[in-house]
């Protein structure tokens, strides 16, 4: 019996290996390969491990053009900005929401639970923000559409204030005479540090990967987020030296291209990788939480 | 009545609070679904979208004469293809996981395995094309020679396509499945496994009579979940992982890329707006359907 036990421990941790190989070994070809000398990948393709060792790649991404730093830079202004502001509008909605003693409560779920359940598709909502409010090419193209706030969200604060903050707390806060937004300020908000720790985390990764909006709103490079121009440069692997400074003809035959391309994608998620590990608990707390119903 | 005012007048600050959410959910989401009349409309911004002439269902018909049954047939087999897999998969993986006794190769193997969840889908194409790239790509200079074949254009031939998209929506989706069915798992009391012990049961009987049942509700919720979004497809797993090669349509092109490129590359607003109303009006009447059967199955996890 313990015979067969250890058996098993042993085959079930080899088969969890190879599953974690299976998720790995992409990222680690796209990391060998940007540290690759591009005459190595012509030669011999992308590799699993790096033949040779060349930074040429970086060294351009950081000197060479100045798309994929202001890139960064609307990434995490967008990022910011607009995780702050899912975040406001998240919490005054879902606050009320939990509130059991609020007349008309279930029309103002039902107004949001409906948008779950039905919309308009993307042709409407792409010629309300494109020819009426004129979002194309401006930043707010990146942060307002379909991002600025999730009813699944809402509905799993509000379900957390519902089970997490007993009633009584907020009975005698109004009998000390602290009004609705002291009482959401100084005494909900602190008891509910975990729900918004997920939903900053969620929220701030559905904005640091959104592609969606830059492909629909923007089509000029000063406005390129890091996605978006990862994004065009898939597409289209001149565009990074089309829009190089200089002498553009001379410096685009010395540039690695096949190595460039996957060093902007280990941009793209370096800063992902690097913050994950640490904030690991928080997201599978979200997930857990958020994907049963709210 | 006076106290029923006074009474109202306490609440004012709570209606307040979600003045700035119900504007956005008016904006964002309740203005665009009136646009659905655009689909019956033949649009002309001159005359702005209220003065265009109706033009009834003949942007429908154009749909449903052309590419209507390919975008459903592939948004619809993918689906079920993933709805069939990903529980399958992710189930055996959160039985193995909550099998496993060292507690820190547990928290390992999940960080690990949620890692491709949390990238985009940009820069999951760039992954596959690391291992597709006709002239530099992993398979067609490492893999295919070890076997003696022939470098491959993988970017033209469709018929490889619905394995690779599959294989890819796996990658990237298992690992959150596994989380969710693995929080069910530990949830369980473990009386019901000691007393399956004293029993006589197995490791494998442990596991179909009392870790399987437990698992019931997470599984028919989520099947739900995901039938009731049948009609939908990931935008980013079939337009960009393709790279929107023109050769891999037959097999690539959903309800969502289709709306897409009659939108945004060939303008044609009657057809991207039709497909995008039979999206949103088939979805909705499947997201209804799918309670109405939770509700029939078992009756506490339905969703309204």
């Amino acid at each position: 019996m313990v015979e067969k036990n250890k058996t098993f421990q042993v085959v079930d941790h080899i088969v969890m290996i190879l599953l974690c190989l299976f998720c790995l070994v992409p990222f680690l070809i796209m990391f060998s390969s940007s540290i690759t000398s591009e005459t190595t990948l012509i030669r011999e393709g992308y590799s699993i491990f790096p033949k040779d060792i060349d930074f040429a790649a970086y060294k351009y991404l950081l000197t060479g053009t100045d798309d994929i730093i202001r890139g960064y830079i609307i990434t995490i202004c967008v990022t910011f900005i607009g995780t702050l502001a899912n975040l406001v509008l998240t919490i005054l909605f879902a606050y009320p929401l939990s509130r059991r003693d609020l007349p008309y409560r279930n029309v103002f779920a039902f107004i949001l639970f409906f948008t779950m359940l039905f919309n308009g598709g993307i042709v409407p909502s792409y010629i309300m923000w494109s020819r009426f409010f004129h979002i194309s090419n401006t930043y707010w193209a990146l942060i307002i559409p379909n991002l600025m706030m999730n009813a699944f969200y809402v509905i799993m604060v509000r379900t957390y204030f519902q089970s997490n903050i007993p009633d009584a707390v907020l009975e005698a806060a109004r009998i000390d005479g602290a009004g609705e937004w002291k009482i959401l300020l100084q005494i909900v908000l602190p008891m509910s540090k975990p729900i918004i720790a997920t939903v900053i985390l969620l929220v701030g990764l559905h904005y640091w990967n959104d592609w969606t909006n830059g492909l629909y709103y923007i089509n000029k490079d000063k406005y390129y987020s890091i996605q978006v121009l990862l994004n065009r440069m898939l597409q289209d692997v001149q565009f990074l030296m089309s829009s190089a400074s200089g002498d553009s003809a001379a410096l685009a035959a010395s540039i690695p291209s096949v190595a460039l391309k996957m060093a902007v994608a280990v941009a793209g998620v370096l800063p992902v990788m690097i913050i994950y590990p640490f904030l690991q608990k928080y997201f599978v707390k979200g997930i857990t939480i958020g994907a049963v119903k709210g | 009545m006076r106290s029923k005012k006074t009474k109202l007048k306490r609440f004012i600050p709570l209606y307040m609070m979600m003045v700035p959410g119900l504007a956005y959910l008016l904006i964002n989401n309740y203005i665009p679904m009136l646009g659905i009349v655009i689909a019956f409309k033949q649009v002309n911004f001159r005359k702005g979208i209220i003065a265009s002439p109706w033009v009834g269902l003949s942007n429908f018909k154009f749909l449903f004469k052309g590419d209507a049954w390919i975008i459903t047939r592939n948004t619809l087999g993918y689906n079920i293809l993933f709805i069939f897999l990903t529980p399958i998969i992710a189930i055996t993986v959160a039985i193995l996981l909550n099998e496993l006794r060292s507690a820190m190769s547990k928290k390992f193997y999940q960080t690990v395995i949620l890692i491709p969840y949390l990238i985009s889908i940009v820069v999951t194409s760039y992954l596959v094309y690391a291992f597709l790239a006709t002239d530099n790509g992993y398979f067609n200079n490492t893999i295919l020679p070890l076997f003696g074949l022939e470098a491959k254009s993988w970017y033209s031939s469709p018929q490889y396509w619905p394995f690779i998209l599959v294989l890819v929506h796996i990658w990237k989706g298992f690992g959150y499945s596994t989380i969710i069915y693995y929080a069910t798992l530990v949830g369980i009391d473990s009386g019901y496994y000691e007393a399956a012990a004293i029993d006589g049961a197995n490791r494998w009987k442990r596991i179909v009579h009392v870790t399987l049942p437990a698992l019931k509700p997470t599984i028919i919720t989520l099947t739900l979940l995901s039938i009731g979004r049948i009609f939908y497809s990931d935008f980013g797993l079939f337009y960009q992982v393709p790279m929107s090669s023109g050769p891999l349509l037959d097999v690539t092109n959903t309800i969502d890329t289709y709306v897409y490129r009659a939108l945004m590359q060939s303008n044609n607003i009657g057809m991207s707006s039709a497909a995008g109303v039979y999206q949103s009006i088939i979805g909705f009447i499947l997201v209804l359907g799918a309670n109405i059967l939770t509700r029939k199955i078992s009756a506490e996890d339905a969703l309204f």
